[in-house]
């Protein structure tokens, strides 16, 4: 068994960050990830980080503008750690020899985004997030900070009280690729989940193939509740034919929308008048639905991205990425046409309930990053808004963990008196099934020193592993791909009630079919084929939980439309989704959204751009 | 044990005859598992004549290999028929294999999309990144192996461990000791400077050129291009000052550093972000020349 005081699950942004951050503080870390961090899905964000440095700008506009475009269902105490804290963050990338694009006086560049009052988003070029992940590596590396890469973790080693806010997380147990060995993680001041998104749950999507938000589907058998699942961000402008994306800067750089007809649809059908296309993400790629919908796309799929006006030099110095991102995956030349564009899955803003602090309900758990539900982006993510969330609330979690003494949470986890039942019934069953998977389920250890729980834990997966390897069954990629087109089909921009119960279904299909799921290849060394069959079990918890948030909203608030619910309804609904997984009965609650912040209240108004 | 394209199973599904539902909920799921069968049936179906049907069929030779697998420890090529769609590349043909033939065909991927570097492969006899290579742009049959000059853990995957202890050789992060008064303070960088290492930065770890390379084929403490590139890029930045520079090129001076590279340009040659690592090798050449003279 491995020995550390911080165990940090995943090594992209948000898990890079916290272990600086936890060794900074005086603990013994180890980074545990599936991946080597370098091929973490943060080195594909391309547009930006957004900070309010400069003195015509400030955190309280940026806090604004957020709370405004998460609909007013970001929690503000987050929300305005967020805007607070993002400058020191990029300036500190910045000591860290982060490589931003400059102005000719030699400073950091600034661009505009959607949904942004003020130019703030500082970018390198349109590769933002690679820049960002390897020079938080760097540092890594600089500080010696133990990676255990290429280390899958299977489960968390968490104790069994009945009530959940009882628990406590003593480590995890992760599989390493390589060697086929399972092995315990004892934490002993705490384990930081940063696993970052889920878009695996969908079949057209800009996240990596590793994005199957295994850290959140942990959390969730282990007893924290999972945040606002049914907010998902589909991007405006993803290529067609592959889900890779174009980032936003083409857009804050000038670039333009058109549909068949050689309209420029956000103006001319009056979808943002005053916006257009830096209108926020949702609504910019719900207009771009309505226009395929309404026969007015190209193809009857997609609609144009033009940056050629902008100049070849404007986009070599801006947007090069995107010239080579269209040609190797689109076959399009950005500098001579314009570029197919679709909407696609890019961003969960739900995940694990936590507080600012990166807290959860569980003693010794934490959770950062995409993952994490603070909350920050409430019903919908403004662009440049998820890079500065790594960094802050990395940090944040990091030093928590270490245990440095950070006051008082504003944000609540758990049950705290102002919680609410939910009575909304599902016309289908849900949650865990007869038999299937047993290992997987819950928490579950009966002892409680920290040794035992540990030990129990990895007990439990070696014996999962075992009977994954030596049954017949059903191949897992089958029931995968089953997931991802009923998602795709009915969980997508616009939502309504029979198609979310079809789905519902599907899964309850999806969910007896994984009960004779098999591996088999037989092999210890590196068997992709046994990590891909876990992970698909995690996807089946969050498309599950994901279809039943949306299903209970019923109204349109952000990211989330309902064909028969067609306004916010804010008497009812300023309240955030809480799915407990209820040792595998899902039980659905909500609590109420803080819109009081540090010197004011965001009263909700209508959102127009 | 070579993969032949499927035969369309002729069993009908099992839930035809079962148990009578017990209610409508339950009638209407049978409903719907008999469509999806048929569905999948029509699929398999159309999947198996595409992949009959020669010329949108692509043929694919990778080399499999699993140190405890019987029948897999003496190395060889299984053929998979991989019926082509456009725009297909390497990965996804490799990914349908694995999908649809042999659930153990074993390589690294994640991001689809050149910004993950993990997999680097040998196609065709080059060093390419199976997600940003056309299958239309190769000839047939596509032969597909793990990078040469690496260890073989499994099929497609190298033990990157040597790759990454040379990155780690080189002090691959920022130092400087000149940091501005401000806490809130950037440090200034000419736009031109910027533009000067931009290249450099691009690198995604994916060891392609590490691989192509004659000479750390023979000398395995060579730094390598990746390494040297990695040095140069901080060598290079203006902002880590002069005092570092010395030090940079000390590192990449060494025995086993830039003087070993022998100009082949295979590096150059193979890198899939573009990288001028032959040139940015020169250049630190030239750097060092310039500075051992100035302290005679």
């Amino acid at each position: 068994m491995h020995e550390h005081d911080v165990v940090v699950v995943g090594a992209g942004g948000a898990g890079l960050r916290a272990a600086i951050a936890a060794q900074e503080a005086g603990a013994d870390v180890a980074m545990v990830s599936k991946l080597h961090p370098v091929r973490s899905h943060t080195g594909a964000a391309e547009g930006g980080i957004n900070a309010a440095l400069r003195d015509a700008d400030s955190w309280e506009d940026h806090a604004y503008d957020t709370m405004k475009g998460s609909d007013y269902l970001g929690d503000a105490p987050a929300v305005e750690a967020l805007c607070q804290e993002s400058p020191e963050e990029v300036i500190r990338l910045e000591h860290w020899g982060m490589p931003f694009s400059r102005e000719d006086d030699g400073r950091v560049s600034q661009r505009p985004f959607g949904g942004l009052s003020f130019p703030r988003t500082t970018y390198a070029g349109a590769e933002t997030g690679h820049q960002m992940l390897h020079t938080m590596y760097e540092q890594v590396v600089k500080r010696g900070i133990t990676v255990y890469d290429e280390w899958h973790v299977m489960d968390l080693a968490v104790t069994d009280e009945d009530d959940p806010a009882e628990r406590t997380c003593h480590g995890v147990v992760a599989y390493d690729i390589q060697s086929g060995e399972i092995s315990g993680f004892r934490a002993k001041d705490g384990v930081i989940l940063a696993t970052g998104g889920m878009g695996q749950v969908f079949d057209h999507t800009t996240n990596a193939v590793a994005n199957t938000g295994d850290g959140v589907a942990m959390a969730y058998r282990a007893g924290v509740p999972m945040e606002d699942m049914e907010f998902i961000q589909f991007h405006p402008t993803t290529l067609p034919s592959t889900g890779v994306l174009i980032s936003e800067g083409v857009r804050g750089e000038g670039g333009i929308l058109y549909n068949e007809d050689g309209e420029r649809f956000m103006f001319e059908h009056g979808y943002a008048n005053n916006d257009g296309e830096l209108a926020s993400r949702d609504v910019v790629s719900r207009a771009e639905l309505t226009e395929v919908n309404e026969g007015r796309g190209i193809e009857d799929e997609y609609v144009h991205l033009d940056m050629r006006h902008l100049g070849e030099e404007r986009i070599l110095d801006r947007l090069e990425n995107i010239l080579h991102l269209a040609e190797d995956f689109e076959g399009a030349d950005g500098l001579t046409e314009p570029m197919p564009v679709k909407p696609g899955q890019h961003y969960a803003m739900g995940g694990i309930e936590t507080n600012e602090f990166g807290e959860t309900v569980i003693d010794g758990l934490y959770a950062a990053g995409e993952c994490a539900c603070a909350s920050v982006h409430g019903a919908n993510r403004l662009g440049g808004n998820a890079l500065p969330e790594l960094i802050v609330f990395g940090k944040r979690a990091g030093r928590h963990a270490a245990g440095e003494e950070m006051g008082e949470a504003e944000v609540t986890t758990g049950r705290s008196s102002d919680w609410e039942p939910a009575d909304y019934e599902f016309g289908v069953e849900v949650g865990e099934t007869d038999g299937s998977d047993p290992a997987a389920a819950d928490g579950g250890a009966v002892a409680t020193d920290a040794e035992s729980v540990v030990g129990g834990a990895v007990d439990r997966a070696q014996e999962r592993v075992d009977e994954l390897l030596s049954r017949k069954g059903r191949n897992h990629a089958e029931i995968r791909s089953a997931v991802q087109e009923t998602m795709t089909a009915n969980v997508n921009v616009f939502r309504e009630e029979g198609r979310l119960e079809e789905t519902l279904e599907d899964l309850r299909e999806a969910r007896e079919a994984y009960k004779d799921v098999a591996v088999s290849d037989p092999s210890r060394t590196f068997n992709t084929d046994l990590i891909h069959t876990i992970e698909t079990r995690n996807i089946l918890d969050l498309a599950e939980a994901l279809t039943m948030g949306a299903l209970a909203r019923e109204e349109f608030r952000g990211a989330h439309w309902r064909k028969e619910h067609q306004e916010r309804k804010d008497e009812e609904w300023l309240k955030h989704t809480l799915i407990s997984w209820n040792d595998g009965e899902p039980e659905l609650w909500y609590k109420p959204v803080v819109l009081e912040g540090e010197n004011k209240t965001y009263e909700p108004k209508s959102r127009s751009y | 044990m070579s993969t032949q394209i499927p035969k369309q199973t002729e069993e009908s599904t099992e839930t035809d005859a079962e148990a009578e539902p017990a209610s409508k909920g339950d009638e209407r799921r049978a409903e719907k598992r008999r469509r999806a069968a048929e569905r999948r049936e029509q699929r398999q179906a159309e999947e198996a004549e595409k992949a009959a049907a020669d010329e949108s069929t692509v043929e694919l030779k990778v080399f499999r290999y699993d140190p405890q697998v019987e029948g897999k420890q003496e190395p060889r090529f299984d053929t998979f028929h991989v019926p082509f769609t456009k725009g297909m590349t390497v990965l996804d043909a490799l990914m349908y294999a694995r999908d649809t033939y042999d659930s153990s065909l074993t390589f690294r991927h994640s991001c689809r999309q050149a910004v993950c570097g993990s997999d680097a492969m040998f196609v065709n006899g080059g060093q390419k990144l199976a997600c940003k290579t056309q299958i239309s742009d190769l000839d047939e049959p596509v032969r597909v192996e793990p990078l040469p000059h690496a260890e073989v853990t499994k099929d497609l995957v190298v033990d990157m461990e040597h790759f990454y202890d040379q990155m780690e050789a080189v002090e691959p992060y920022f130092q400087t000791n000149e940091y501005p008064d401000g806490e809130l303070e950037e440090q200034r960088q000419d736009r031109e400077n910027r533009e000067k290492i931009k290249m450099s930065t691009r690198c995604i770890w994916c060891g392609a050129c590490m691989s192509s390379c004659n000479i750390a084929a023979g000398d395995n403490e060579y730094l390598g291009p990746a390494a040297i590139n990695k040095a140069y890029r901080f060598a290079m930045d203006e902002r880590e000052g002069e005092e570092m520079k010395q030090k940079r090129l000390e590192i990449i001076e060494q025995e086993h550093g830039v003087w070993r590279c022998q100009t082949q340009f295979s590096c150059t040659e193979v890198c899939p972000k573009d990288i001028p690592l032959t040139e940015h090798i020169q250049e630190l050449k030239r750097e060092a020349v310039k500075n051992n003279l100035k302290f005679w």
